[in-house]
């Protein structure tokens, strides 16, 4: 498996982390040899091995279905980039 | 009393409730050596008025005879954990800025118990590293030195602050995390312990995640005594993380009686691996000599899928930060780009995540989708659990022959050159896990301690792992070690 700049563009994309163009031989060079060493998992027989879930035989906890927070829209919004009236504000989503 | 800051925090305990000293200047002594420590750059950011308020606080209770576990005693927090009012970026620009309005598990059981925070500790951006040198704040530098050589030498990573913090006596001891050896090679590289819990034993409420299938705190001390200390005051069971453990936490200090008389240890002859330095090997044999003579087995053990744990731990680590750091969009906290004229929404997240993350932070966020997109969810994603199950399956087939804790190297090597790994491919910086990853895969518990130096007067350590919840039994397997290996040696101070 070989990761040409095409499909390392489009992983790029995927993750939403710009990439400038002269930037994606090296990126896929890398992704090659990161992907190089973990194919040696295809040696391995895994022939009816569940695939692990939980590493400690735990059922995940449960709790009453109500409210235990809220109320805390000024800390929610402390640390925003930009709020304005109570809300997050971001670029024009829809046209 | 001299010196307050070389204390430990058993040391320094004691001598609070005996009067001899008081909270207050045990961390005016810490934030004096702090102050003229700049250059191992291991405190990020420094916060003496919370530190001198707490102190006072904490002897206010002493006097009361109100003083619970680590009354007083000052430490270093991690700049992963998250802490009110404090910054805590996880060594990441794209968390410039950013504030807490709330205070992780961890810490807040920390300061219920007493503790004071001196500061945040520098660290690998995100945890992702080996060597501290991802960290937006520059790279933390290990007190110690290759002789009278002055190379900046790594301290390990991802928690390099907290090493370097602790093994140049900047504070008594420090919170690290610990994802694929991220507490255990930092502690093995300065001389100090560390010791990753199973997993579930702490909260990983409030700490910034990485891979939370795999990621778990604890301390980083500068005895195996102080580390049981410092465990339990940080464990507990949360309603706020559900994948934390309903278990007691016991009295770990209470369980250090130092006997292993017929305790059994596996050498895993996994852990052989070739290019390992002789001297490494030779302390690793030492030290299964050293739990024999204090009346320990020793047995072989066979740890079969041992060399599938890296490639695993590179499919599943990267899956899930790539799942975890998608929350860095510009919008609720921490860096936004500058947008161009005409620029949408998808270039604001865009702009903002290239501009906010390092390189390696990008490069296992992009691996992780990739591993995770439609066609290879299965090749990749799903054959690495596969494989995660076969490694735990070792374990607990070691574990079901008796064997009560096993003994590893902690790293194949000392600690090397800031800037040496530069020209090398990720791949091999990677490499510096090979004999602790395997233990997170598994969730066990695993502990570094320091074992002796090598020819360059470097530390070296050794790594026990223990069984599922089981810590008691492996910090005090761990005290018979420290004390049969005896290591008391310190770094010249330089800085």
């Amino acid at each position: 498996m070989s990761i040409d700049e095409n499909t390392a563009a489009r992983v790029a994309k995927l993750a939403r982390i710009k990439v400038e163009d002269d930037a994606l031989p090296a990126l896929a060079a890398d992704f090659n040899r990161i992907l190089g060493f973990i194919e040696q998992l295809n040696e391995v027989d895994v022939e009816g091995v569940e695939p692990m879930t939980s590493v400690t035989p735990m059922r995940l906890k449960r709790r009453e279905d109500q409210v235990t927070d809220g109320h805390q829209q000024a800390q929610v919004l402390a640390n925003a980039p930009d709020a304005r009236e109570g809300f997050f504000a971001v670029p024009k989503v829809v046209e | 009393m001299a010196d307050l800051n070389k204390l430990t925090l058993a040391d320094a305990r004691d001598a609070l409730k005996k009067g001899e000293t008081t909270s207050v200047e045990l961390t005016e002594a810490c934030l004096k050596a702090i102050d003229a420590a700049d250059a191992l750059n291991a405190f990020v950011h420094k916060t003496p008025e919370i530190a001198m308020e707490r102190a006072r606080a904490a002897d206010a209770r002493l006097a009361e005879g109100d003083a619970p576990a680590m009354c007083g005693l000052p430490i270093g927090i991690k700049d992963l954990f998250c802490t009110r009012g404090v910054p805590s970026q996880a060594a990441s620009g794209i968390l410039e800025g950013f504030r807490p309005e709330y205070e992780s598990t961890v810490s807040q059981n920390l300061i219920d118990a007493g503790a004071v925070m001196l500061g945040k500790l520098n660290m690998d951006e995100f945890a992702m590293g080996s060597s501290n040198e991802t960290s937006v704040y520059g790279n933390a530098v290990n007190p110690w030195r290759r002789g009278n050589d002055e190379a900046a030498l790594t301290p390990g990573g991802s928690s390099g602050g907290s090493a370097s913090a602790v093994a140049a006596d900047l504070c008594l001891a420090a919170t690290g995390t610990d994802t694929g050896g991220s507490i255990r090679q930092p502690a093995a590289f300065t001389g100090i312990v560390g010791i990753k819990p199973t997993y579930g034993r702490c909260s990983r409420w409030g700490i910034i995640a990485f891979a939370s299938s795999l990621d778990q705190a604890g301390p980083m001390t500068k005895t195996v005594r102080d580390a049981a200390i410092m465990l339990e005051a940080m464990c507990s069971s949360d309603a706020k993380d559900s994948t934390s453990t309903d278990l007691p936490v016991p009295n770990f200090e209470a369980l250090l009686t130092g006997d292993i008389r017929g305790k059994k240890i596996g050498i895993p002859r996994e852990y052989r691996i070739d290019g390992t330095p002789e001297e490494i090997e030779k302390i690793w044999s030492d030290g299964a000599a050293m739990l024999k003579d204090a009346g320990a087995e020793i047995v072989d053990i066979s740890l079969p899928h041992t060399k599938y744990a890296l490639p695993a731990y590179y499919v599943i680590a990267p899956a899930e930060a790539s799942s975890n750091l998608a929350r860095y969009d510009g919008v609720r906290y921490g860096h936004r780009a500058k947008l161009a004229q005409g620029d949408g929404i998808t270039e604001m997240y865009e702009k903002t995540r290239a501009e906010g993350f390092g390189d390696e932070v990008q490069r296992r966020v992009m691996i992780g989708t990739y591993v995770l997109s439609a066609g290879f969810y299965d090749a990749y994603y799903n054959r690495a659990r596969k494989v995660r199950t076969l490694i735990k399956k070792d374990f607990e087939d070691a574990f079901a022959q008796g064997v009560d804790a096993i003994l590893t190297p902690a790293t194949p090597s000392s600690a090397f050159g800031l800037g040496e790994m530069a020209e090398a491919d990720p791949v091999q910086m990677y490499l510096n896990d090979v004999f602790t990853v395997t233990v997170n895969l598994a969730g066990l518990p695993g502990i570094s301690v320091p074992a002796g130096l090598d020819k360059q007067g470097l530390p070296l350590g050794l790594q026990l792992i223990g069984k599922p919840w089981d810590e008691g039994d492996l910090l005090n397997i761990a005290a018979s070690l420290e004390k049969s290996a005896g290591f008391v040696a310190k770094p010249a101070q330089w800085w």
